[in-house]
C-alpha cells in the first residue's frame, strides 16, 4: 500500500500529514521529538495533555530519528530508529515510499565569540525548549543577544519561568531594514503585531532593548559569571572603548537560524541560498520528494504551516489522489513569502563578526579547533576544498557534524559552499555500532 | 519517580529530560571534552549540538536534551572519550 512519509512534526510536518490525511492518502509522520509541535509550538513533555490531533489516516511515529536516507526503484527508503534518545535499545524500521515530505526545520545559527563554549553559554532555541517544555529557567539573571525577531518571543518564555532579563541585545539595524522593504512591511502586519506584543511585555518587565550592540565574549572557569556587551559599527566590528562587563549567570545567543538539511543533501535536491528549492508546488527538484517549512526559507510558523498543507497536498495527488487545490495555503505562501524576504533583508548578519575571535577562540566545539589554528591550516597547507579542511583540521567531524561551526567555518576559511560542504551526511544522525550491526530485520514496508 | 545523579538520589517528574533535571537541580556542567578537559553542558537544547553528552545506566554518550528520565536512572557525568566497557 502506498502511503505518504513526511520526516518531522513541526508546523509544517503536521501540516503536511493532515493535508494528505484529508485526501484520503496514508501517511507515517516521523518526527524525533517526544511530542508533537516541533520547536514553535513546543509541547511542556512533563503535561498529560495532547495539543494535537491529526486525521485517523495517519500513523505518527514520535521519538524517531531518520538516520538514512536512499533512493529506491520508484522512491526513497527511510531508514528509521525509535526509542529513547541515544539508547541502544531503539528499534529499527525501514519504509519506502513513492512520496516523501521533508520538513526538518531549523535550529538557531551562533557565531563564536570568545568564551562561547563555557557552560551557562546557550543559544536562544536552548532557552525557548527548556522553558516551554521543561518549565526550567536557564540562568537567575540572563542577556540575549543576536538578530533578528525571534530574541523577543524567548525574552517573553524567559520572564515566563522567572528569570530577570537583563536585556536584549541586537547585533543590527532593524528599523533602517524594516523600512527599507515597504512591501515586505505591509505583508507582515499580522506578525508585527505579534512582535509589539512582546515589545510591550519587554517594557512592561523594563527589559532593556539596545541596538548595534552584541555580547562579544563571556567569562568564567566553569561557567559564565559575566559578559562583555559592546557597541558594534555597521560591519559589526566593535566601537572601540564601548565595551562593557555585564554580570550575569546565563546568556543566550541567536544569529537567525541554519536549515536542517541532511536528508535533503542525501536526497539530492537542488538547493539554492543555502536553502532546498522548491516550486509552487513545494516539490523539490527531485521526483517524489516534496519538501516545506524552514527547509524551504526562514519565515515562521504561518508561512511553514502553508507550505506544509501545499507540499501534504502535492504529496497525495502524486499517489492519485484528487485534494482540492488548497488555495488558501497558496495566498498565505505568497505573502509569508515576501515577510520572510523583508525579514531576511532587515537581519543581515555582517563580516565585523570575525574580529571578535581571538586566536584561541574555539570554532569547532566538538573538535575543540580553535580560530588560529583553522586559518593556519587554510593558509599553509592550502586546504580551502572543505573536505581537506575538514580532514587536515578536524572542524566540522565531531559528533554535531559541522551542523554548529559548519557556517562560521567556511566563511572565516572562504569555503563557497557550505550548506553542501557540512549538510552531506551519509549517516544522517548518530547511530550506536550495535544498531548499524544489528540484523536488518523484515523486508522493507513496500510502495 | 527518583533518579541518581552522579550517585545522589534526586526526584525527578515524568516528561523531564535529563537536562531538565540536572539544570534543576542546578548542575550546569557534566561533561569535560577528550581534548582540553573543558566543563560542557547544554547548548543548543534542541539536540542538534552534543554538547550535553552524559552517560545514562553507563550507556555513554546521550544527548541529555533529548532523553526523558525514568525511574531509577543512574545518570552521571561524562569525562572525555568514554569507550564501552
Amino acid at each position: 500500500m502506498s502511503r505518504v512519509v513526511v520526516v518531522g512534526g513541526g508546523p509544517a510536518g503536521m501540516a503536511a500529514a493532515r493535508a494528505a490525511g484529508a485526501a484520503g492518502v496514508e501517511v507515517l509522520l516521523v518526527d524525533s521529538g517526544a511530542r508533537l509541535g516541533g520547536q514553535y509550538h513546543r509541547q511542556d513533555s512533563r503535561a498529560g495533555t495532547e495539543r494535537f490531533t491529526l486525521p485517523s489516516g495517519v500513523e505518527y511515529l514520535g521519538d524517531s530519528v531518520v538516520w538514512a536516507l536512499e533512493p529506491v526503484a520508484g522512491g526513497h527508503r527511510v531508514h528509521v530508529r525509535t526509542g529513547p534518545a541515544d539508547g541502544p535499545g531503539r528499534t529499527g524500521r525501514s519504509v519506502d515510499t513513492p512520496a516523501l515530505v521533508l520538513a526538518t526545520g531549523a535550529y538557531d545559527r551562533a557565531l563564536p565569540f570568545p568564551g562561547w563554549d563555557l557552560p551557562g553559554v546557550f543559544t536562544a532555541g536552548a532557552a525557548q525548549a527548556l522553558a516551554k517544555g521543561q518549565g526550567v529557567r536557564v540562568g537567575e539573571r540572563v542577556l540575549l543577544a543576536g538578530t533578528g525577531p525571534f530574541l523577543l518571543p524567548v525574552a517573553r518564555s524567559l520572564l515566563d519561568v522567572g528569570a530577570r532579563v537583563v536585556g536584549v541585545l541586537e547585533a543590527g539595524e532593524p528599523v533602517t531594514g524594516w523600512l527599507a522593504r515597504p512591501g515586505g512591511l505591509l505583508a507582515g502586519t499580522g506578525k508585527l503585531g505579534e512582535l509589539a506584543g512582546h515589545a510591550a511585555l519587554l517594557a512592561r518587565h523594563r527589559v532593556p532593548y539596545r541596538r548595534r550592540t552584541a555580547v562579544v565574549e563571556a567569562h568564567g572557569t566553569d561557567r559564565v559569571e559575566a559578559v562583555t556587551a559592546a557597541r558594534l559599527n555597521p560591519d559589526w566590528t566593535v566601537v572601540p572603548g564601548s565595551s562593557r562587563r555585564v554580570e550575569v549567570d546565563a546568556v543566550c545567543v541567536g544569529f537567525g537560524f541554519t536549515p536542517q538539511l541532511e536528508l535533503a543533501v542525501a536526497a539530492r535536491c537542488a538547493l539554492a541560498g543555502g536553502f532546498v528549492a522548491v516550486d509552487v508546488a513545494q516539490a523539490t527538484s527531485v521526483r517524489g520528494v516534496f519538501a516545506a517549512g524552514e527547509l524551504t526559507g526562514i519565515g515562521g510558523a504561518e508561512l511553514s504551516a502553508a507550505e506544509g498543507t501545499i507540499a501534504g497536498a502535492s504529496a497525495a495527488r502524486l499517489l492519485g489522489a484528487r485534494p482540492a487545490p488548497p488555495v488558501r495555503a497558496l495566498r498565505k505562501a505568497r505573502t509569508g513569502r515576501r515577510f520572510a524576504a523583508a525579514l531576511d533583508a532587515a537581519h543581515p548578519v555582517r563580516d565585523g563578526w570575525r574580529s571578535w575571535l581571538r586566536e584561541d577562540t574555539l570554532v569547532c566545539r566538538c573538535e575543540e579547533v580553535p580560530y588560529g589554528e583553522l586559518c593556519a591550516a587554510a593558509r599553509e597547507r592550502e586546504a580551502y576544498g572543505g573536505r581537506s579542511l575538514k580532514l587536515v583540521t578536524r572542524a566540522g567531524l565531531g559528533p554535531c557534524q559541522g551542523r554548529i561551526c559548519g557556517r562560521a567555518v567556511a566563511e572565516l576559511t572562504g569555503i563557497q559552499d557550505a550548506a553542501a560542504t557540512f549538510a552531506r551526511r551519509p549517516i544522517a544522525a548518530p547511530l550506536r555500532l550495535g544498531e548499524l550491526a544489528e540484523d536488518p530485520g523484515p523486508q522493507p514496508e513496500a510502495l | 519517580m527518583k533518579v541518581l545523579i552522579d550517585g545522589k538520589e534526586t526526584v525527578a517528574v515524568e516528561g523531564q529530560t535529563v537536562a531538565g533535571v540536572l539544570l534543576g537541580a542546578g548542575v550546569t556542567s557534566w561533561r569535560t571534552t577528550r581534548d582540553g578537559g573543558r566543563p560542557r553542558g547544554v547548548f543548543c537544547g534542541i539536540g542538534v549540538c552534543f554538547d550535553c553528552l552524559v552517560v545514562v545506566n553507563g550507556i555513554a554518550d546521550v544527548r541529555a536534551c533529548q532523553r526523558l528520565v525514568r525511574d531509577g536512572d543512574d545518570i552521571r557525568a561524562q569525562h572525555g572519550a568514554e569507550l564501552p566497557s
